[in-house]
């Protein structure tokens, strides 16, 4: 009885990345373990999908594809999983944090009577034992969680595993599955339509505000310089809370884990809850008027100093190296 | 016509801000928090009380855990709950989501009829935003999670609208099932002073172990019934990071963030 299940996520037919995350953490935790990684994957006409999980690490796939799977239904979802289970007796199940995770986990916990840990971090091994790792009190302090029950179930935030290279030499099974539940369930989706998402956990850049913004109109300023750089705005909590920028943008243990290239502070304190959100971006720069904020503290270049002095000269400099770049540019192709 | 059964989960919870941390430790130091309803089941008991006012329901609003959370139930029966039930018993304690949801879930199937419960999206202590899919598991009745609006209710079901990080769904659910909340479905409407005085007598029905028996087995509950256990905490620690400080002159730092910018290749 062993076997690493990793529950792959489809929404329209994309595989959500946290699913390729997590074959890259459960291939690692196979190899220990010298056991299989298999992958589940539920949807409509999703068959060449199957692939990319192979590709991604996956020894086997098992695969239910049927209308009735189109679209996320907890029941249905759940049921074909637990059968699944049942059947292949894997000893770790590992579902990403992601909303319709959120919402299958459990479903999938409570029929297997077995454990499940919500949003973990960090995954290891004590013998076979499976060690997660959480954050809890809005990320003041982290657990280290055990489970009795097989299979050990966790749900894993998206970000915070690394993503596995795509070996398209890998060989894999993809295993046709006869799909169960497919009759009524009591639900039914009647309208689906595409939510304007900022995906900020994708961006390679990221601007966000804190409490150092005096008016909900100043996030102009932060908007400004993440156009120029190509990235997207991030905030804080109060600041969502007060209603000055939409809950897609709140960045932090309530919000969403980003990993950037570069993460830029503006009059952010830095939080526990704040900086688990955003300290494993390849970069942090801080901008703060505060020399003690906690936010220095986790900084790569902290400028301790007035955001409304800094952000503008950087908006110009920004600008002028554009410019720059531009008449560079004009120049080249005059010349060829 | 038969009356609407809702029914709403609630936990008391310690105010996450005034709990203190020993970051050396990882120790946490309750002391100083009072205790509140779980901010989310605000927003679910005012989805109930709302469902009530339009279409006609009884409420009844159930928690688990010491017996000083009969203060979040008078609360509620001050915002417009009919009914509270305090599940508390010793055998209850250390129970970890499994064990508070199958105990949940009995003392459910032991009121009897019902046909919708409504959970708020997650607690703030918790934050597993599990208990609610697991209660509708152990139930056998369909649920959706994260619902940001509801559209629609009559004698047969509910219409929801729900998110996920890509989509939009517009989703009908037929009784009996269950639902969870974000804030963003409501805003919780506070008790008049004349509800809160008149709860301060209102009756909650305490129920134990014991009185789940009919329902449940107890070796499932608390402790005993959970399988998850937290072996160790610990502050989290902070990555080294080069922790190059800069001061005074705001034109040199704009410069010197440009540079950093142009060498992360970002511009």
């Amino acid at each position: 009885m062993s076997g690493v299940l990793v529950f792959a996520e489809q929404e329209d037919g994309e595989i959500h990345k946290v699913s390729f995350e997590l074959l890259g953490k459960g291939r690692e935790l196979a190899d220990k373990l010298r056991c299989k990684l298999d992958a589940v994957l539920l949807g409509y006409q999703v068959k060449s999908e199957a692939y990319e999980l192979i590709y991604r690490g996956a020894d086997r796939v098992f695969l239910y594809d049927h209308p009735s799977l189109k679209d996320f239904d907890a029941v249905r979802y759940a049921r074909n999983i637990t059968s699944l289970v049942r059947r292949i007796r894997p000893s770790i199940l590992l579902i990403g944090a992601t909303r319709i995770g959120r919402s299958l986990a459990p479903r999938v916990a409570a029929a297997l009577k077995t454990g499940l840990t919500a949003d973990c971090v960090e995954l290891d091994l004590e013998n076979s034992d499976l060690i997660q790792i959480r954050p809890a009190f809005s990320g003041n302090i982290m657990a280290k969680i055990k489970t009795k029950t097989s299979p050990q179930m966790a749900t894993v935030r998206y970000r915070v595993m690394g993503m596995p290279n795509r070996d398209t030499s890998r060989n894999g099974r993809i295993i046709e599955m006869e799909t169960e539940a497919v009759g009524e369930t009591g639900m039914e989706i009647i309208e689906k339509t595409r939510a304007d998402t900022v995906n900020l956990s994708d961006a390679d850049v990221i601007v966000s505000g804190g409490r150092g913004l005096r008016r909900p109109e100043d996030f102009k300023l932060l908007w400004e310089l993440a156009g120029l750089i190509g990235g997207a705005v991030g905030s804080s909590r109060p600041l969502v809370d007060a209603g000055w920028i939409g809950r897609d943008h709140q960045v932090g243990f309530s919000g969403n884990t980003v990993k950037p290239k570069v993460y830029i502070a503006c009059g952010i304190s830095g939080s526990p809850q704040h900086l688990f959100g955003m300290r494993e971006s390849e970069i942090i720069i801080a901008i703060n008027r505060d020399p003690s904020a906690p936010i220095f503290n986790v900084s790569d270049y902290g400028v301790v100093g007035d955001l409304y002095e800094v952000i503008p000269i950087l908006i110009r400099e920004i600008k002028n190296e554009l410019r720059r770049r531009g008449i560079e540019g004009e120049a080249e192709k005059s010349r060829g | 016509m038969s009356n609407l059964h809702i029914i709403v989960l609630i936990k008391q919870v310690p105010e996450i801000e005034k709990v203190r941390f020993d970051l050396q430790t990882g120790r946490l130091d309750r002391s100083s928090a009072g205790a509140e309803t779980n901010p989310f089941d605000l927003n679910a008991l005012e989805a109930a009380v709302q469902l009530k006012e339009k279409i006609g329901a009884t409420v009844t609003a159930v928690s688990m855990g010491p017996k000083a959370a009969e203060s979040s139930l008078r609360d509620a029966i001050a915002r417009g709950a009919d009914r509270a039930i305090l599940l508390t018993d010793k055998r209850f304690a250390g129970a970890d989501t499994l064990a508070t949801s199958y105990t949940l879930a009995s003392a459910i199937k032991k009121l009897g009829k019902f046909d919708l419960v409504i959970c708020g999206e997650k607690t703030v202590d918790g934050d597993t935003a599990q208990v609610g899919p697991e209660v509708a598991e152990l139930l056998n009745i369909p649920h959706v999670a994260y619902v940001e609006e509801i559209l629609n209710a009559d004698q047969d079901g509910i219409i929801v609208k729900s998110r996920t990080e890509r989509n939009y769904y517009t989703i009908r659910l037929r009784y009996p099932c269950l639902i969870t909340v974000t804030k963003d479905v409501n805003t919780p409407r506070l008790p008049t002073l004349k509800d809160k005085i008149r709860c301060r007598r209102a009756e909650v029905t305490v129920w134990n172990a014991d009185s789940l028996l009919d329902v449940a087995d107890k070796s499932l509950f608390g402790a005993q019934g959970s399988p998850t256990r937290v072996i160790e905490v610990y502050a989290p620690t902070a990555e080294r990071r080069r922790g190059v400080i800069l001061r005074g002159d705001p034109e040199e730092a704009a410069r010197k963030i440009l540079e950093v910018l142009k060498q992360a290749g970002v511009i």
